[in-house]
């Protein structure tokens, strides 16, 4: 089971509150995360990562076992903490004004 | 009983302003999308518990809200704005090439005689359509893929598609407006498209009279007469009495004719209303005065309308979907400012008053005359 925190926005969207919980088949990835997030909520379609490229939006970051994973390719594995359902994959909204 | 909905996007979310047709008293909802960008709501003429809402974040991408019951509950349709084909290419700020890419949904405008149809228009700047209430859409691609478009450059704010304009008399008639190329008719629905610029003229270009690149604002119809618009351009106000075949400059007296909204009496074709803003780097009214200016000639003459409105010390802006116009037999004006007021008046312009003061700052204003 992957533990996965929304930023407050995404949240709302979402009509969740604390954490998401998600079953993840084969091998654990940034890109298997999010599609089973996608999937288990599709409102959040398009507000992690765009629609068609896939791509991460430009403020958005991923974090885990105080390691920013933002820049590893989608399919890398994620760490075992993660995968193991020890830490959860944060998805977090970029620090800025406004 | 007959009354209003303002409704209201903002910096921070979407208020809902409601009142009876005195307009004097006003209940407010809101904030709806707290802490989103909501760059435009707006009703269904053919059933105004219809309303289709732009959501919009820098870090969250776009959402399109629905509401079924006049704003008192939304749900999420769909947000995915995928252009047609392989998108190309347009003109970046420094003259390079810069790949077609969506940004945001600035306006949104429901068919005037189905719900579920609405068209949306985007930045980078193309036109989309739903026939399925928000659930999908498409893009009418005529628009972006016409002959000039590789050409097309943003704006200071973006190259954003911000006005659309259905032909009351003709639905496959349709006007658009993109900063900054400038503005466009189609006939077949959206399948290809006309520039219609001829008779403006932009400083800020090289070929001061080119069939595009002109920073317009602006356009509006009135419903009774679909061959006049009015536009307000980055500098001038212009009119046309051949559906954008030909322009011709109406500023007149104005103080100055920079300025972002422009909008029509409901009941008098030849009214206008405008709010001239110093120029185009100092966004904010002459000598701190927030005047509407009103012509009932259809330009050239022009009258200040400054009663409730500051007349000291206001260096808020005016953006160019924040004024519309009510139905009631005394025509109501509204807009919203940068500082977070949203004035109205009951009687064509002639007295204002703020509906409220300190919202965040004010992106949008539409109104609904319900019965």
């Amino acid at each position: 089971m992957i533990r996965l925190v929304l930023p407050t926005h995404l949240k709302t969207l979402a009509n969740v509150s604390g954490e998401v919980r998600l079953d993840v088949s084969g091998t654990v990835t940034q890109a298997a995360v999010l599609d089973a997030l996608e999937a288990a909520y599709p409102m959040l379609q398009g507000t992690i990562r765009d629609h068609v490229t896939l791509k991460r939006r430009a403020f958005v970051r991923f974090y885990a076992c105080e390691q920013d994973l933002s820049h590893e390719p989608p399919d890398t594995p994620l760490p075992d903490d993660v995968v193991k359902g020890k830490e959860p994959f944060l998805v977090v909204g970029a620090m800025a004004g406004g | 009983m007959s009354g209003v909905r303002v409704l209201v996007g903002t910096r921070k979310g979407a208020f809902v302003m409601t009142s009876d047709a005195k307009r004097k008293r006003w209940d407010i909802a809101g904030p709806h999308f707290a802490g989103w960008e909501i760059y435009h709501v707006k009703g269904s003429p053919a059933d105004p518990n219809r309303l289709y809402a732009s959501q919009t974040s820098g870090w969250f991408g776009q959402v399109i809200q629905r509401s079924n019951d006049g704003g008192k509950t939304w749900e999420q349709v769909g947000s995915k704005f995928e252009y047609e084909g392989v998108p190309g290419t347009h003109q970046w700020y420094d003259g390079t090439p810069h790949p077609w890419e969506f940004k945001r949904v600035w306006h949104l405008e429901p068919s005037l005689d189905d719900p579920d149809t609405v068209y949306a228009g985007v930045e980078d700047a193309a036109l989309f359509k739903s026939t399925d209430a928000g659930q999908t859409w498409k893009e009418l691609a005529g628009l972006r893929e016409h002959d000039t478009g590789k050409h097309w450059q943003p704006g200071a704010g973006g190259m954003c598609l911000h006005t659309i304009i259905i032909d009351p008399r003709n639905p496959k008639r349709m006007f658009v407006a993109i900063s900054a190329a400038g503005a466009f008719r189609t006939e077949d629905a959206g399948a290809t498209w006309l520039p219609v610029n001829r008779g403006l003229r932009s400083a800020q270009i090289p070929d001061q009279d080119a069939e595009v690149g002109h920073c317009v604002h602006r356009i509006a119809m009135h419903r009774s007469n679909p061959d006049v618009l009015f536009m307000q351009k980055h500098w001038d106000v212009m009119r046309s009495d051949n559906g954008g075949d030909s322009w011709q400059e109406v500023s007149g007296n104005l103080p100055t004719d920079f300025g972002f909204p422009i909008d029509v009496h409901a009941h008098e074709p030849n009214t206008i209303f405008v709010v001239p803003i110093k120029s185009d780097s100092e966004h904010y009214p002459l000598e701190g005065k927030l005047r509407v200016y009103r012509s009932r000639t259809g330009g050239n003459e022009w009258e200040a309308l400054t009663n409730g409105l500051p007349q000291e010390n206001c260096y808020v802006n005016v953006l160019r979907d924040a004024m519309s116009v009510d139905s009631l037999d005394s025509c109501g004006v509204y807009f919203g400012t940068t500082g977070g007021q949203v004035y109205a008046s009951p009687d064509a312009g002639d007295t204002w008053e703020p509906i409220v003061r300190d919202l965040p700052a004010v992106l949008s204003v539409e109104v609904q005359t319900l019965s």
